[in-house]
């Protein structure tokens, strides 16, 4: 079995997000770039299901659409111990550009996994789309997963619970925290053979982009915050009924 | 032509989000001026349907399928994607929940459609068609232009708000194409949340963090928020160490929220955090620790002990429920 994580290629949690001067582009200076957590933590899910006893993994693959410089952060998904990974040369410029550009070579994987978001333009919509468009099983909002044979096991949230399904493969699960306890921190092992495992470059196919940010804003200053005295507690609802009016 | 938007319901039942989506539907129905019509999968009765024009629904499409309860995104995409063409949508609407963004992907694919989810309030303008969302977790917002002819959009929960406009509504039975094989999940076992509000459709949400200290340090949190008619939600510690379930988790990494009211107990507010809970109305947060990030991000605060406060706020709030 094959198994192939996407992977999102997003500035670092903390960074100060900063556009250029007419606000039409994200200004990537000292941008520190991460693993999308979510992708980070797939990727953990698939290294555990290729390390249980008795696994059909063969391996894993990792792919992403985007520039050069997301190498780096391919290169940490191969040291966390991915087998290879592919990159598309060529700026991710919407969900529906990266999914068609991943359709191409997604197809030969038996499990595809990708996540919920990305902690950047917060999309929810590349692995939605990728099945469609390879006409796959999906699962949404994915929590837990175990093969057993042909049947993918799968826990999921819904909205007022959660649900353990049983979906056949091939499939693009769509994951979300719980799938993993913790993303894996590649060791120093990892990290040098992860110089010597295959980093394939392949050209975009021709796609239009079907959305376009034209500008960027930032959020509203906050007003400051109105203290109350602990001793006073009770007033604050009184405010908040009053004078918010919000209860 | 028309704005179609789905309807998801609860064992039969529609909730304040449906009339949300309702609402935002048939307001921008108003403005491309063409009729908005929902679709309802699943059995509800026709009393809970016509709710719907009270928020200016004209046409409701609705499906007793039972086999639609299992909420299989390809199934219901399918569906989405029949009404969507039967009634010539140029726009379609789902929630930004679960279901939602599940099915719009797959939907937009369907419809040869621009996916914009977590929309946050009605299009900035529609010639051309762009619309404002929430970027970088909430450190940021965009203006997205739509260039397709059909747009697929999810609506964040309370962005919009409810809308009354009540108009005569048509309840018609649909019946799209489907097939056994269009069915693909099996449902082993459900475990449903009862008696307590979701959190995407919460109007005020308690939250706690690890400054609560323990798992049985909730109950008084519990208690305020069933007071309220709340929900409850918690920082990504407080579910790493099994104190609450993951699905209260609010964050970067968990669900994002906007709730008219926040209380954060015990919560430091460290970026990842805020980026979750950063759109909600207004903000109240408890910390011992004057200079606690979340003071930053909050309109009311106390220093102070949530131990001493907890019981002050469940004391007032019975003062003004009674
Ligand atoms: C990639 C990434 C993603 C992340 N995603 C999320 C996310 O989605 N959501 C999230 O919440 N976090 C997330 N985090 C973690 C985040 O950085 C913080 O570590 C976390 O939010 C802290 O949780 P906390 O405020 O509950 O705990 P702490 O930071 O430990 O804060 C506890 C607070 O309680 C106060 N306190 C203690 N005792 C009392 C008392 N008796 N009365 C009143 N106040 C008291 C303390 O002063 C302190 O401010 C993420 C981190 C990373 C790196």
């Amino acid at each position: 079995m094959k198994i192939l994580v996407l992977i999102g290629n997003v500035p670092d949690t903390t960074t100060k997000i900063k556009f250029n001067a007419d606000k039409t582009a994200f200004d990537a200076n000292g941008v520190q770039w991460i693993i999308n957590p979510w992708d980070e933590l797939a990727l953990t899910r698939a290294m555990e299901l290729k390390e249980a006893p008795g696994s059909t993994v063969e391996t894993i693959v990792v792919a992403n659409v985007g520039r050069a410089e997301t190498e780096g952060t391919l290169r940490k998904a191969l040291a966390i111990g991915a087998d290879k990974a592919i990159r598309v040369d060529a700026d991710p410029l919407d969900a529906a550009y990266v999914a068609t550009q991943l359709a191409r070579f997604a197809g030969e994987f038996d499990l595809v996994f990708a996540g919920i978001e990305a902690s950047d333009y917060n999309g929810n919509a590349v692995g939605g789309m990728l099945a469609e468009m390879l006409g796959i099983n999906s699962v949404s909002a994915v929590s837990g997963l175990n093969i057993e044979g042909s049947q993918v096991i799968v826990n999921r949230e819904i909205d007022g619970g959660s649900q353990t399904l049983g979906v056949s493969l091939p499939l693009l699960a769509i994951v979300q925290k719980g799938i993993a306890k913790e993303p894996r921190i590649p060791a120093m092992r990892g990290i040098m053979m992860a110089r010597t495992k295959p980093l394939e470059v392949l050209q975009p196919v021709d796609a239009q982009p079907l959305t376009a940010i034209r500008t960027f804003e930032m959020p509203q200053p906050k007003a400051a915050c109105r203290k109350i005295g602990e001793d006073q507690a009770k007033e604050l609802i009184y405010l908040l009924r009053d004078e918010a009016k919000v209860l | 032509m028309s704005v179609l938007v789905y309807i998801e319901n609860w064992d039969g039942k529609f909730k304040k989000i449906s009339f949300e989506l309702a609402s935002y539907a048939s307001s921008i129905a108003a403005s491309l001026n063409v009729p908005a019509v929902a679709l309802s999968l699943g059995k509800v009765d026709n009393s809970e349907l016509s709710k719907l024009s009270v928020y200016g629904i004209s046409r409701i499409l609705n499906n007793p399928d039972e086999r639609f309860n299992a909420l299989d995104n390809q199934a219901i995409a399918k569906a989405v994607a029949q009404a969507a063409q039967t009634t010539g949508a140029t726009c379609v609407v789902l929630a930004h929940n679960n279901l939602g963004k599940a099915i719009a992907p797959r939907l937009a694919v369907k419809l040869k459609a621009g996916l914009v989810s977590a929309v946050n309030g009605l299009p900035v303008s529609t010639e051309p068609f762009v619309v404002k969302k929430m970027l970088f977790t909430g450190k940021a917002f965009g203006h997205i232009e739509m260039l397709s002819a059909v747009k697929v959009l999810t609506l964040s929960s309370n962005s919009f708000g409810l809308a009354e406009k009540q108009v005569t509504a048509s309840v018609e039975f649909f019946d799209p194409e489907m097939v056994d094989a269009d069915f693909h999940i099996q449902i082993k076992q459900t475990n449903k949340v009862t008696g307590k509000v979701l959190l995407s459709d919460a109007d005020i949400v308690v939250s706690g963090g690890r400054g609560m200290k323990a798992a049985e340090n909730w109950a008084p949190l519990e208690e305020l928020a069933a007071l309220l008619g709340a929900g409850t939600s918690c920082s990504r510690p407080v579910s790493d160490e099994g104190w609450r379930p993951h699905s209260e988790h609010v964050g970067q990494t968990g669900k994002i929220i906007a709730p008219n009211l926040y209380f954060a107990f015990g919560i430091s507010g460290a970026i990842q955090h805020l980026g979750g809970v950063s759109s909600s109305k207004v903000i109240v947060a408890v910390n011992k620790d004057p200079d606690a990030p979340i003071f930053e991000a909050a309109d009311y605060g106390i220093v102070g002990d949530v131990a001493k406060v907890l019981p002050q706020f469940i004391e007032a709030v019975k003062e003004i429920k009674s």
